[in-house]
């Protein structure tokens, strides 16, 4: 198994690592495959855009370089706009991710997807 | 980068000195052993002084040491090789739950093809019990097979007794001493056994060559059907010089079997009191002494293996992870999950397996950089003392399979 220079950029130096402050909308979500576990903080204003994200991981160098370019790539972004982020962003935004390994950016993925029901739920 | 080298139960580096017993063997005397000339015979001669060193190392007779293709091959020779020869008088086979590979998927193959297989359960140090032993012995039970001395965990098994109590009920005993040869002293004359596999690759000679021990009068099928070679029992013309480099490295390897063993178990010593004393929330895996002399296996809560062993691999460190991230297949290992680890704590396990060549500055190096790993990796992780893992995560991925 081979990871990317981009991958391993992304689980030795993670972006976005650690909770913040005055989130508001949080997503946790486990991987049915292997058991890892994922959790996205994400801090959204008034318009509905994404200020700020962050993330914890317990899981594989994939899942680290997951979460790491997940959050950076949604930082900016409209909650719509995020909605729409797929696993393949991610994995295409890490130069491709081994094929075992594929299952580690869905769980960033839906972890984004948790963490804006989360604050929508909180709202409404 | 100098590179630690920590995984010698995965494989070890090839001696020099076995290196240059082998090399003449692809040249000069590059001979097949069966023809009848003159080249023929002088490397069949080699062949029975490399028979005679693993013989030696095992305190076997030469005519009881057969060489095959692997450590792999020795036990599917061992398990379906006596179940074929001797079914009629029973199917069932007793192993436990925490073999390797070689042994776990020949007795699964065997349950396909209507045998029956008693998986003897494991204490929480890697031990079976021999109660369980003696209970799960049958009428029909025709072979016993447990291993010498685990891969993962390093738990060695107590086989002279077992060999006691197969023996006296006149059943066969095979063990797996791959990983025991070369660590802690085999000799199949004082252990019962009547079957017993090697490895060249674990005791640093080269991959691809292994051998079985059969005790003369063994009831056993070939495996392998064709020429006559390994006295009519094992056809294939013979790896001649990978025969010879493991017949150097297993005469090596019990010359210097003390001398070894105690460098190795000095330096386990000192990197499970250096990772236990300055890691909070850490658990050694195994046995506290029924262990092999350079196996060191850890938990850390909270963390992943895989992210241990990438961590560790930039600064030059090699290790191994029974983690389900690691494994391919995303299940955890059966050997973690079998001493009664749940799956979220068999997720941060690291295996690191001594070598002769290991020194202090290395366990050193390792000690003080694993704090550093292990603390970086925990405060990246969602779950801590406070916030524990959810089970449900896992039992959604155990049923996932
Ligand atoms: C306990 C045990 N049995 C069998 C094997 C298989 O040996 P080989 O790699 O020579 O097939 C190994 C090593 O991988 C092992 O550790
Ligand atoms: S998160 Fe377990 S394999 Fe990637």
């Amino acid at each position: 198994m081979e990871y990317t220079d981009v991958v391993m950029e992304n689980f030795t130096c993670p972006k976005h690592v650690g909770e913040i402050e005055g989130a508001n909308g949080i997503g946790q979500v486990g991987s049915p495959a292997c058991g890892d576990i994922m959790k996205i903080f994400l801090k959204i204003n008034d318009d509905g855009v994404i200020e700020d994200a962050s993330f914890k991981t317990f899981g594989c160098g994939a899942a680290v370089a997951s979460s790491s370019m997940a959050t950076d790539m949604i930082i900016g972004k409209t909650i719509e706009e995020a909605g729409k982020f797929k696993n393949s962003d991610v994995v295409d935004a890490l130069g491709g991710l081994p094929a075992e390994k594929i299952h580690c950016s869905v769980l960033a993925a839906e972890a984004i997807q948790a963490a804006i029901e989360d604050y929508q739920k909180k709202k409404a | 980068m100098k590179r630690i080298y920590l995984d010698h139960a995965a494989t070890t580096p090839v001696d020099p000195t076995v290196v240059e017993t082998m090399l003449p063997f692809f040249t000069e005397n590059f001979g097949n052993p069966s023809s009848v000339y003159t080249e023929g015979r002088t490397v069949k001669k080699s062949l029975e002084v490399a028979r005679l060193q693993i013989a030696k190392a095992i305190n076997a007779d030469p005519r009881e040491i057969y060489f095959t293709g692997s450590g792999s091959e020795a036990d599917n020779w061992a398990i379906k090789g006596i179940a074929m020869k001797n079914q009629a008088k029973g199917k069932h086979i007793i192993t436990t739950t925490i073999e390797h590979h070689a042994v776990l998927h020949t007795c699964e193959y065997l349950e396909k093809q209507g045998f029956e297989v008693t998986y003897l359960p494991v204490d929480e140090f890697g031990l079976i019990s021999l109660d369980d032993l003696k209970n799960a012995i049958r009428k029909d039970t025709i072979l016993v097979t447990i291993m010498f001395a685990n891969n993962e965990i390093g738990t060695i098994e107590p086989i002279k007794e077992i060999g006691e109590i197969v023996k006296e009920k006149g059943i066969i005993f095979h063990t797996d001493a791959v990983q025991a040869l070369g660590n802690v002293p085999v000799d199949v004359k004082d252990l019962n056994v009547d079957l017993l596999s090697i490895s060249g690759h674990k005791i640093y000679g080269p991959k691809g060559i292994g051998a079985l021990f059969i005790r003369k009068g063994v009831p056993i099928d070939n495996l392998i059907h064709g020429g006559a070679q390994e006295r009519k029992k094992r056809a294939g013309t013979e790896n001649t010089a990978e025969i010879m480099a493991f017949g150097k490295a297993a005469e090596l390897a019990s010359e210097n079997l003390e001398k070894n063993a105690a460098h190795m178990k000095e330096l386990r010593d000192l990197l499970i009191k250096g990772v236990m004393e300055n890691i909070p929330q850490v658990r050694l895996n195994g046995h506290p002494e029924k262990r092999l002399p350079g196996n060191a296996n850890f938990c850390f809560d909270y963390i992943e293996g895989e992210s241990i062993l990438l961590s560790l691999d930039i600064i030059g460190i090699a290790g191994s992870s029974g983690s389900a991230c690691t494994s391919g297949s995303l299940d955890p290992s059966h050997v973690l999950l079998a001493i009664g680890l749940p799956a979220g704590v068999a997720h941060g396990s690291l295996r690191l397996t001594i070598g002769n060549h290991t020194t202090v500055e290395d366990i050193n190096y390792v000690v003080e950089n694993l704090i550093q790993i292990i603390d970086r990796l925990r405060k990246m992780s969602p779950i801590n003392a406070e916030c524990p893992i959810d089970d449900a995560v896992f039992e959604k991925a155990s049923h996932h399979h």
